[in-house]
């Protein structure tokens, strides 16, 4: 026990939930609809897009001081994540030699709030990698297990899109997507010379309203500042503020969880241990069944934290399983100017938040020295001027001549300058590949044996190396980039990154799509979950964030997150009624 | 306003309008411990800035703008560059009739890598100034100052010598960019038409035909 008074709640809820992001969300709502009663802890504050209090969208960059700058918060001051990679007295360490960069968001909804909303469904190929090559492993589950509730969480939750066909991209319930922005027709007309496919996104964003609770799309492409007419998916907006509105959801703000308690005599889960981090309390929350969903780093950390005789290498982890694999997707970029674009005429082209179109994973690894693919991203059009707008112009404005053919020098002062600012302005594009790596077992998390938090909690320490799967990926992106970008008749920028750079691969951590640390899988000795992401050792504990996922295919973690978060919480509710939890 | 009531208010019209009053924001914290009444008999005065802001970052920015790092002269001196590097034209004002110098004296403070290069900068151009014309650089003429300008305003041609003042002149001219652009004269100039409620319906069909594209 520990030395220092432990204030206890008397109330035992049905379910303890860590964490309120995409994963913790959708479990508290599905299992307060059902009629739980749930505790939610936060470790942040709370978050609603529509209070004014917290309103960022449609602010005008002259409203801060430092006009969007990424002084404070890593994408910028508007960006509706408080937190980031570095947070004061959270810290984390990585072995010798390695890297990996953990971003965490301490506020209601999580990183849910400013996310791409970029919605893919992993496809039937995305779960059995390992019969098809050999690499990796097999999920316990297929595409047809976890299909409906994708479709549900398409239904429920709104993504537009458009019905394709594609094997591995499977279709959806897609709401209208929004017509193409003008460097994206331009980018589909030359993709389609190059054979590279690029059809309209998928995004949880409402083009057309789905209830009475959330508002429609208006194009203000500030997603990543949350909507204040919820029509985006935030967990916050979507799902934890209609599960409290059921009366069955409890939520604590500022609770750090420290460990889940165990009764040394079952063996089962018990409640959760945490820090009121506004008075530095301990306190306990009581649950029968406890769901963690603090993330795929914060899972990892809590099981292994949660030490005991009984469970003496930490909670669920007799297979020693417990933060091993976890990966990242792998991140490559290249931006190029299209002089065709110069001097466009002006319209308001916001948009939604985010690209309209984007290119799937195209090719066969069988005929590439890879074995994994990637989707591409794109950016690009006349976007709203904040911090950093025009930097670097000394680098292009002596390229191009001028419409009457002047041809300036680098740099430059006066109203001459003024002009080329105007001339570049929506000229740019910028693409972006997000590609599946192999999970590895030695790319792993563990509890750093020195170092604890400003909590007293002990940290994560990451060992995580690339291997030569991700960056010959990487390679191959870039290769694709400048080709995307010569095609559409447009010039590179910078260098071409190299080998010495790992062609640009973002160092682990970097994509903020860490998943793996707690995989499912049917034997217990290489797993740390069943098919229905339930502890193998303890079956009262459930996991519904991304330490699940055996693999994280060549798309976006989030709404695979959010199916098997439903499918785990509808698991719950039918052995509840069956009297086996 | 209770939230409930602000959902309601949300339409294409409403939006960005509905706004609380900035007096009944003052000094409210972000979802922190209900102040007890001591506390909120405590006088409290309406941040400059309100927008979204966790109580860290209040308490980080009141701190930063309580902080002068330039001295007056530097002012002085950030002012005259920023009007030559964006002059008032037939578009739009000048770098410092859009506030820019003050950005920069935040931007600054706030981002202290700064900090070095752009006060070695300043007196780089000041002692350039003083054994050219004998005097620093505010004190020098028009042509004066554009003599030295025109010596590292342009890194590809500048002379080894000013390769210094070449390297301060790029970052003021950034600096400056980021501060004018991201002003509404800024935005006004560039025709910014966004951040605002719309139906985006598309590239206009002109821009279309000019481009060779359809939608169909």
């Amino acid at each position: 026990m520990l030395d220092f008074q432990i204030k206890e709640q008397s109330t035992e809820y049905d379910v303890v939930i860590i964490g309120s992001g995409a994963g913790g969300g959708m479990a508290a709502y599905e299992l307060t609809k059902a009629g739980a009663k749930v505790c939610v802890l936060e470790a942040g504050q709370y978050y609603d897009p529509a209070d004014p209090k917290y309103i960022t969208q449609l602010k005008a960059p002259w409203e801060s001081p430092r006009r969007g700058a990424s002084s404070t918060r890593a994408f910028g001051d508007f960006d509706a994540a408080y937190g980031g990679w570095d947070i004061d007295g959270e810290p984390y360490t990585t072995t010798k030699g390695t890297q990996f960069h953990w971003f965490r968001s301490r506020m209601l909804g999580g990183r849910t709030n400013h996310w791409g909303r970029i919605s893919l469904r992993f496809g039937p190929d995305d779960f059995k990698r390992k019969s098809i090559d050999g690499l990796g492993d097999d999920w316990p589950i297929g595409y047809d297990d976890i299909k409906p509730y994708y479709d549900y969480v398409d239904k429920l939750i709104g993504v537009f899109g458009t019905n394709e066909g594609m094997h591995n991209n499977p279709d959806g319930y897609f709401l209208p997507p929004p017509k193409q922005r003008l460097h994206e027709l331009m980018l589909q007309r030359s993709n389609k010379k190059l054979g590279i496919p690029t059809i309209p996104s998928r995004l949880s964003i409402l083009t057309k309203p789905v209830n009475k609770e959330r508002g429609q799309c208006f194009y203000c492409s500030q997603c990543s500042r949350a909507c204040q007419a919820y029509a985006d998916f935030s967990s916050s907006s979507v799902l934890m503020i209609p599960a409290m509105k059921t009366g069955n959801c409890h939520l604590i703000t500022y609770a750090m969880a420290r460990e889940v308690l165990t009764d040394p005599t079952t063996g089962l889960a018990t409640g959760v241990s945490y820090v009121d981090t506004q008075t530095m309390t301990e306190k306990v929350v009581k649950g029968k069944v406890v769901i963690l969903a603090a993330s795929a780093g914060e899972t990892a950390r809590l099981l292994l934290n949660s030490k005991s005789a009984r469970f003496p290498n930490g909670l669920a982890n007799s297979s020693g399983i417990v933060g091993r694999y976890i990966n990242d997707s792998t991140g490559a970029s290249r931006a190029g100017i299209i002089p065709a674009l110069f001097d466009r005429k002006r319209y308001n082209e916001d948009g939604v938040g985010g690209m309209h179109v984007y290119t799937p994973w195209w090719l066969d690894n069988k005929k590439l020295d890879f074995p994994r693919g990637y989707h591409i991203e794109y950016g690009g059009g006349m976007g709203m001027p904040a911090y950093g707008f025009g930097w670097g112009i000394e680098g292009i404005n002596e390229k191009y001549p001028t419409r009457e053919g002047i041809k300036k020098a680098a740099g430059g002062y006066g109203a001459s300058l003024k002009e080329d600012y105007r001339r570049f302005y929506g000229a740019y594009i910028h693409m972006a590949g997000r590609g599946e790596p192999v999970p590895d077992y030695n790319n792993y998390c563990e509890i750093d044996p020195n170092v604890v938090d400003k909590y007293g909690i002990p940290v994560l320490r990451f060992n995580y190396n690339w291997s030569d799967y991700e960056i010959k990926q990487a390679k191959h992106m870039q290769d694709t980039f400048e080709q995307i970008i010569h095609e559409i008749g447009g010039v590179p920028l910078g260098g071409k990154p190299d080998a010495k750079s790992n062609y640009g691969l973002a160092e682990p951590g970097k994509i903020i799509h860490e998943v793996g640390t707690a995989r499912m899988g049917n034997d217990p000795k290489t797993s740390v979950l069943n098919s229905n992401c339930q502890a193998h050792d303890v079956k009262n504990l459930f996991v519904a964030d991304a330490a699940p996922f055996v693999s994280q295919g060549d798309k976006n973690a989030t709404w695979t997150i959010l199916a098997l978060s439903a499918r785990t919480s509808n698991y719950i509710i039918e052995q509840k009624k069956k009297g086996s939890l | 306003m209770k939230k409930r009531d602000f959902l309601k208010n949300i339409g294409l019209s409403s939006l960005g309008l509905a706004v609380v009053s900035q007096d009944a924001l003052a000094g409210e914290m972000l979802d922190g411990p209900k102040p007890k009444p001591k506390a909120a008999a405590a006088p409290t005065t309406t941040p400059k800035y309100n927008y979204g802001r966790t109580k860290d970052e209040m308490a980080r920015d009141a701190k930063l703008l309580a902080e002068k790092f330039y001295t007056d002269h530097e002012m002085k001196t950030i002012t005259v560059l920023s009007d030559i590097i964006i002059p008032a034209d037939k578009f739009s004002g000048s770098a410092s009739q859009a506030g820019v110098p003050a950005f920069i004296e935040f931007i600054t403070k706030d981002k202290p890598e700064f900090k070095t290069p752009m006060r070695g900068g300043l007196r780089w151009l000041d002692s350039t100034a003083i054994k050219r014309f004998g005097k620093d650089f505010v004190a020098c003429t028009a042509k004066e100052q554009i003599n030295i300008v025109d010596d590292i305003a342009y890194p590809e041609q500048a002379k080894k010598e000013f390769s210094q003042g070449v390297n301060f002149f790029t970052l003021m001219r950034n600096l400056t960019a980021s501060g004018f652009y991201s002003s509404e004269m800024g935005h006004k100039d560039m025709d910014y038409q966004g951040n605002r409620p719309n139906n985006w319906e598309g590239v206009p069909d002109d821009v279309l035909k000019q481009y060779g594209l359809s939608y169909s």
